[in-house]
């Protein structure tokens, strides 16, 4: 009988109570002992055939009979009220089938600051109105007869600037989301630095930084009678049906919502975009077919960012390095909209031992593009801010950056007070620094200003990572059996390109005891699929994993029930490994599908829903990154040579997937530390680089030496599999690391990021 | 487009569009005759046209590299030539790779090093490794860095792309 609980969560910094029916008797995670066939085994993609050779379809993809194609025509002002759209003269070009805007539209709210089709645009980029036409070309050639007048409104783009008094305002109550800071205290933060025998304060700055995956958002959207059928880029089909229901008065069963194959997300794709409604408003009018994908350059402009931020930093120590005071007060820019702002007290929290501490957040509305969440949102930031300052705080008390560390080093979750289930933060360090080098490679700070002279200083820093990861209920699973001795696994969770797909394939022919190849995994489709949490939050596997390990588990045992009937042998004898029956009962191994033919259609249909997380120990993961760079002195290039990374995410189910994930969030940790940074003219709020020629990303000539190695020690508390996530874990404290190398070769410190060469050229005194 | 090889000797000027106008692309080496838009990429040829979507538009206008593909066996963004301008020349995209259900040794390279995430921007990589190999069997991790160097990848796939082309090197060069 279904149990209803109540349980906690940690999502993105932010703890969550919930109600969740739990179901069945829970599995318990492997032993460590215990030899897996599959899991803990470098398995390549289940869906590599389909990726190498363009046959995977993305939603970008996707054609349909009658297919029409929609373009979105987009605020030229900051911030301005929209007086009247004449769109007669685009209505009237051949091909064009229809023109939307807030004339024609239903009023729709959206996000609850906005309408889907607001009177009143709030940054260069947002929504005015849309045309529907037969070819993209045609739209945009009907974009440019759109004829709209606009009251100029005054506008503001800067957050210090917002939060005064005299600043314009984006909305009546104010430019700060939710009227006032969002604060945290624990201990007695004036006391604390009263005990200080040194304190350092800082501040920080880091730049707003625009995800640009690489597949652009965008919808396709149908109707057969009253149900709508979207193709949705999303991290989140459930997500994407509830609010389309929701918004367009609809019932959940008669919303479809599909997503096969993903070209990136990095976390903007996590919630329901304009587009997609408005795709299915423009197929219910045309009652066509329409697709609607954005351009690169809406893709920097509308789809969101990782905020820019100012941080207060200020560290209290005693003179033998214990933390006695830890403040942060984070100026986050929401841009115009704002859904759920990202936690940049997250890491002044939870990395340290340290009983006072406060943090305090301003997010605050301007006339820019919206802030969504990217990979590990507020901690990349906020990382960023206190590990520098941790760095600083070491040269003054003259102690080793990881010496300092382990001092304040805690096994116990700071805020709830709650023991860690596994924390390998300690071993990441010091296997880190024995991959690393480090106490060989350290410079000693005394030693810089000598080597002035040289044409490039070499430079070494580490920095630590703490992240959740831990998964959360409620998600779902099937496994049925096919009489072919298959398995089809089936669930509603997505692969955004982290290679979910195999990571399950693998859970399920462990339990099954079935090939690899025998296991088909269907995903992203909310009619078929079974609920499964948004793909966000390094929690895809640690909560969608464990329920496939169940379904797998309960088509085992009537698997086995079945047999030990067929083949007249007592089913405690009874084994599967490799698709086949043994038992000392039998002369030879029997092929499952030799049993099940025998049964005709008989299906065998198992079921596995993820249990609750457990309510005494907190469930984190964590990490250490060391970065070497060189600094040229003439040009202010820096170069990071080699970035060393040991992360502990518990139990590694598939070694070269998770490679790849580690990689891949240190290059993207690479980019923010030295060149993404999106720039908006101030005089007009016009985003100057909103295309990847002027938006520097990372290129293959960029990649440094990457050595990395994970804990992979099973969290038995975690989940059944005990493993944790590990996509937001590695980019986390790249930037750190390379700024604390940046200070160490320079002998000065840059506390705003992106490190370009004109702040070390300003730092080493050269311009 | 007037090439080298076709230059007539009594010059002949055609006015073609506006209005859809005829062009033959060989792509794959089966010989396809579209009706185009004289603004018409080939890339959106390859995908509107020919339904051939596994060239990737991730930014048309030639600053990613998702949507290479080899023109006269050079690697090309897509994005950034008028399907006009490919009239008659031989182009070939990520679907012509794999023969008889093999997987290409450089498409097998990148499965088994796992040189992809979100595989948007693969069959471009796949692409500017092939120029690079069809030239230069014995490249260098330079020369790779260099052939893929206009091709982005979000997900930083990028030190298993060079892994996945020296293996594809090797594979081939094992094969001939």
């Amino acid at each position: 009988m279904p149990k209803v609980i109540k349980t906690k969560t940690e999502f993105e910094g932010r703890v969550l109570e919930e109600y969740v029916v739990v179901e069945g008797e829970g599995l318990s995670a492997w032993d460590a002992h215990v030899p897996l066939q599959f899991v803990g085994k470098k398995t390549t993609r289940v869906d590599g055939p389909e990726r190498v050779t363009g046959k995977a379809l993305y939603t970008f993809d996707v054609q349909l009979p009658g297919m029409l194609y929609g373009k979105i025509l987009r605020s030229p002002h900051p911030h301005a009220r929209i007086k009247s759209i004449n769109t007669q003269r685009a209505e009237q070009l051949p091909g064009v089938r229809a023109v939307l805007s807030h004339q024609n539209t239903p009023k729709i709210s959206f996000r609850r600051q906005t309408f889907l089709f607001d009177e009143v645009v709030r940054y260069v980029g947002d929504e005015v109105a849309c045309v529907i036409a037969d070819d993209e070309e045609i739209a945009q050639d009907a974009l440019e007869l759109i004829e709209v007048e606009y009251e100029i409104l005054p506008f503001v783009l800067d957050p210090e600037e917002a939060l005064q008094p005299w600043a314009p305002r984006l909305y009546p109550d104010g430019n700060l989301l939710g009227g006032q800071p969002e604060l945290y205290q624990r201990g007695d933060i004036e006391r604390g630095f009263a005990q200080a025998d040194v304190i350092v304060e800082r501040t920080f700055r880091t730049q707003c930084a625009l995800h640009n995956c690489m597949e652009p958002h965008g919808s396709v959207a149908l109707w057969e009678g009253d149900s709508l059928t979207v193709w949705d880029s999303t991290q989140h089909i459930f997500g994407v049906r509830e609010g389309l229901a929701r918004l367009l008065g609809l019932p959940l069963h008669r919303v479809r919502v599909i997503k096969k194959y993903m070209g990136g997300g990095f976390g903007s794709k996590n919630n329901l975009g304009k587009y997609t409604v408005i795709a299915a408003l423009g197929a219910k009018m045309t009652g066509r077919p329409v697709k609607i994908v954005l351009d690169r350059h809406e893709e920097n402009l509308a789809t969101g960012n990782r905020p820019a931020s100012v941080q207060h930093v200020k560290i209290g120590a005693r003179r033998d390095g214990t933390l006695t005071a830890l403040e942060l007060k984070a100026i986050v820019t929401a841009g115009a909209y704002c859904l759920w702002p990202p936690s940049l007290g997250g890491p002044a929290r939870e990395l340290y031992a340290c009983s006072n501490v406060k943090t305090e957040q301003y997010t605050v509305f301007t006339n820019t593009g919206p802030l969504s969440a990217f990979r590990a949102p507020g901690y990349v930031e906020g990382t960023f801010a206190v590990e520098s300052l941790m760095d600083e705080l070491a040269q003054e008390l003259q102690m080793d950056p990881i010496e300092l560390r382990l001092k304040n080093y805690t096994e116990i979750d700071q805020t709830t007070g709650r023991p860690y289930s596994t924390k390998g933060l300690r071993e990441a360090y010091e296997r880190g620094a024995k991959l690393f080098g480090w106490h060989e490679a350290r410079t000693p700070p005394a030693a810089l200003l000598s080597r002035r002279h040289a044409p490039k200083l070499r430079g070494v820093g580490m920095a630590s990572q703490i992240w959740s990861g831990n998964g959360m209920p409620p998600a779902y699973a099937l496994v049925k059996l096919n009489p072919d001795g298959t398995a089809t696994v089936i669930t509603g969770t997505q692969d955004i390109g982290t290679g979910t797909k195999t990571v399950l394939a693998q859970i399920a022919a462990e339990e099954l005891g079935f090939p690899i190849e025998k296991i088909a995994i269907e995903i992203g489709d909310t009619q078929l699929g079974l609920y499964a949490p948004l793909s966000a939050g390094s929690m895809t596997v640690a909560s969608v994993g464990p329920a496939v390990r169940v379904a797998a588990h309960e088509a085992r045992q009537q698997l086995l029930d079945v047999a030990a009937q067929v083949l007249e042998v007592p089913r405690d004898s009874l084994t599967i490994a490799d698709g086949l029956f043994r038992s000392p009962a039998l002369q030879k191994p029997v092929a499952v599908h030799e049993v099940l033919k025998n049964l005709e259609n008989f299906m065998i249909i198992g079921r596995g829903a993820r249990e609750p997380n457990p309510e005494d120990v907190a469930v984190n993961t964590f990490g250490a990154q060391f970065a070497e760079v060189t600094v040229d002195v003439e040009t202010g290039e820096v170069k990071v040579e080699r970035i060393v990374a040991v992360h502990d995410s518990g139990r590694v189910i598939n070694p070269l997937t998770l490679s790849s994930q580690i990689e891949g969030g240190i290059i993207q940790g690479l980019g923010y530390a030295l060149y993404e940074q999106r720039v908006v003219d101030r005089n007009t709020g016009i985003v100057l680089n909103d295309n990847l020629e002027n938006y520097k990303l990372p290129t293959a000539l960029d990649i440094p030496e990457i050595v990395f190695e994970m804990i992979d020690r099973p969290d038995f508390r975690a989940n059944n599999l005990g493993a944790k996530g590990v996509g937001e874990p590695p980019i986390i404290p790249t930037a750190a690391a390379i700024a604390n190398a940046v200070a160490n070769a320079l002998g000065v410190r840059i506390y705003e990021l992106p490190i370009t060469r004109e702040k070390i050229l300003k730092a080493l005194g050269k311009v | 487009m007037v090439t080298k090889a076709a230059r007539p000797r009594k010059r002949k000027i055609v006015v073609r569009g506006p209005g859809k106008t005829s062009v033959t692309l060989i792509v794959n080496g089966e010989t396809h005759e579209v009706l185009v838009e004289p603004r018409r990429t080939l890339l959106d040829a390859l995908r509107k046209d020919l339904g051939l979507t596994g060239a990737k538009k991730a930014c048309d206008e030639g600053t990613c590299g998702a949507c290479t593909v080899l023109l006269e066996g050079k690697p090309i963004y897509a994005c950034m030539a008028l399907a006009l301008e490919c009239d008659g020349r031989t182009i070939e995209t990520i679907e012509g790779l794999a023969r008889d259900a093999k997987l290409h040794p450089i498409q097998e390279a990148f499965i088994e090093e796992d040189a992809l995430q979100c595989g948007f921007c693969t069959p471009g990589q796949i692409m500017s490794v092939k120029a690079l190999l069809d030239e230069n069997p014995h490249p260098t991790l330079e020369d790779v860095k260099r052939a893929v160097s206009g091709n982005l990848c979000r997900c930083g796939a990028y030190p298993k792309i060079f892994k996945a082309a020296l293996r594809a090197a090797e594979l081939l060069r094992s094969r001939s």
